[in-house]
């Protein structure tokens, strides 16, 4: 039995195909998965994201607690601004990647994913327990509404009179939202600019209706878990579970920036992590282009004259790029004539420079 | 509730098939239900003008942002034509599965397989959509 969204019923009258991700019956698409990729590419997309975990780590040393239990330097961290970052297990292997909020001098907010978040409460219950803080998973109380796209600070300003053009990428303060209590956090995963919105439960319903009304005239759509696939994709964001996992470092993923070794103190996968940081990994996360129109897929093997040189970890029709493209895991140096093994066939690819779509800033 | 036109037969692949009656060239194409399901449709390959196919085949795919999936042909015989509208625009297979969506027509040879109408293809779909 899938968990529900207090949205979910917003989602059935919008004729929503629902999907159970990570336990969660979701919306995959409420009309055209490409219009909605293209609605937030061109103007905004409306999604909820309520099956993202927020745990939260209160008290004088919640800053040190998570510099010992994540890879990232957040007791440095100002308040009011956001970091990505990733908890690994004592081998340097990611167990989820994260966004941590600091919201206070005093006070963390670690969001999650869906199919993490449980874990990661219990992995930072389990290593805080020296320091003085108290963590708390309450993901169960937060919603989580995010309006994203080029339109999505004019939708936004309509509701709230907080400084939104003050408000820069990667950063989060409280304030109303059609009067409603809401973090405001400028972050997103689809490569556009956009807001984050976590507010209680009961306010998840009246807040979206007032973000639909809002957004009408600004080509506003509701956007589901489909669209939002194809767009961080595009954007080159990794997904835990195709890009991250367990058996890989953040090195393995390109993305070693995340680790802060010159943090002060030890921290969980430190030894591992210094081991492997100036060694090529044995495969690299590299973005592909398809030259035809068959979709490289999750799982299908990367091919170099018939041997199998890497995996493809998320594949799918790219509207911005009008080809199909893939992130996948490729032998280190292994650059050209690849192909991916599309059901027995070998279709060409090309290795391009991530990420596959930069907005214009 | 999809769209299933009285006139027409099914597979439970759910593809359609038109033009049985005549006995010599049918049409085939996906139902608005399969379209549906798949989302998108971004990518269709066809079979070559001039195949000879067996019922049962698998004789081309289909591909949606989100899967992909075969074709079955439910009858045998040559492919006469196909439909290089959709190849160029395969959001047709969603947008009119039924009229300029259609995906290849056969001369039939033989005898097809057992086909649905469209109460039983209703039945069929019915409880899943």
């Amino acid at each position: 039995m899938s968990r529900s969204t207090p949205l979910r019923d917003v989602h059935e009258a919008l004729g929503a195909t629902l999907t159970d991700f990570a336990g969660w019956l979701m919306p995959l698409r409420y009309g055209s998965e490409s219009a909605e990729h293209n609605a937030v590419r061109q103007a905004a997309g409306l999604f909820d994201l309520s099956h993202m975990g927020e745990i939260f780590l209160t008290g004088p040393q919640a800053g040190e607690a998570l510099d010992y239990a994540l890879v990232g330097h957040l007791s440095a961290l100002a308040s009011g601004r956001a970091r990505y970052t990733m908890i690994v297990n004592e081998r340097g292997g990611v167990l989820d990647d994260l966004i941590v909020y600091r919201l206070g001098d005093e006070e963390f907010m670690v969001v999650a994913n869906a199919s993490n978040y449980e874990m990661v409460g219990d992995e930072l219950k389990n290593r805080v327990k020296s320091y003085d803080v108290v963590v708390e998973d309450r993901s169960d109380q937060y919603s989580l509404i995010a309006v994203q796209g080029p339109r999505a600070q004019e939708i936004l300003a309509t509701l709230t009179d907080a400084d939104l053009a003050g408000l820069k990428y990667y950063t989060g303060l409280p304030g109303l939202v059609d009067g409603r209590q809401a973090l405001i956090a400028r972050t997103g995963y689809t490569g556009e600019d956009g807001f984050e919105l976590f507010v209680a439960n009961q306010d998840a319903v009246p807040l979206w209706h007032a973000l639909t009304a809002a957004g009408e005239p600004y080509d506003l759509k509701p956007a589901g878990l489909s669209s939002r696939d194809t767009l961080r994709l595009e954007a080159g964001m990794p997904l835990y579970g195709n890009e991250l996992g367990a058996t890989l470092t953040p090195f393995d993923a390109g993305l070693g920036r995340v680790v802060k070794f010159d943090k002060p103190g030890d921290f969980v996968g430190r030894s591992a992590l210094e081991a492997v940081k100036d060694v090529p990994p044995r495969r690299r996360l590299v973005g592909l282009v398809a030259r035809g129109r068959r979709v490289p897929r999750h799982g299908y093997p990367v091919t170099k004259d018939g041997a199998v040189v890497g995996e493809v970890t998320s594949g799918a029709p790219s509207q911005t790029l009008g080809r199909p493209i893939a992130l996948a895991y490729v032998d280190t140096g292994v650059n050209e004539g690849l192909a991916v093994d599309i059901r027995g066939s070998q279709e060409p690819v090309d290795r391009v420079e991530l990420p596959f779509y930069r907005r214009n800033k | 509730m999809s769209n299933i036109p009285e006139d027409l037969s099914y597979t439970k692949e759910h593809e359609w098939v038109a033009g049985l009656e005549d006995g010599l060239i049918v049409t085939i194409g996906i139902t608005a239900f399969a379209a549906e399901a798949l989302g998108d449709v971004v990518y269709v390959q066809l079979p070559e003008v001039g195949a000879t196919i067996e019922p049962g085949d698998s004789i081309g795919e289909v591909e949606s942002t989100k899967s992909v999936s075969e074709i079955y042909t439910p009858v045998g015989g040559e492919v006469v034509e196909i439909n290089q509208s959709l190849v160029d625009d395969p959001s047709l297979a969603n947008s009119d599965s039924y009229g300029d969506g259609w995906m290849f027509r056969v001369r039939v040879e033989g005898n097809a397989e057992d086909l649905l109408t469209a109460e039983e293809y209703a039945a069929l779909t019915s409880g899943d959509s």
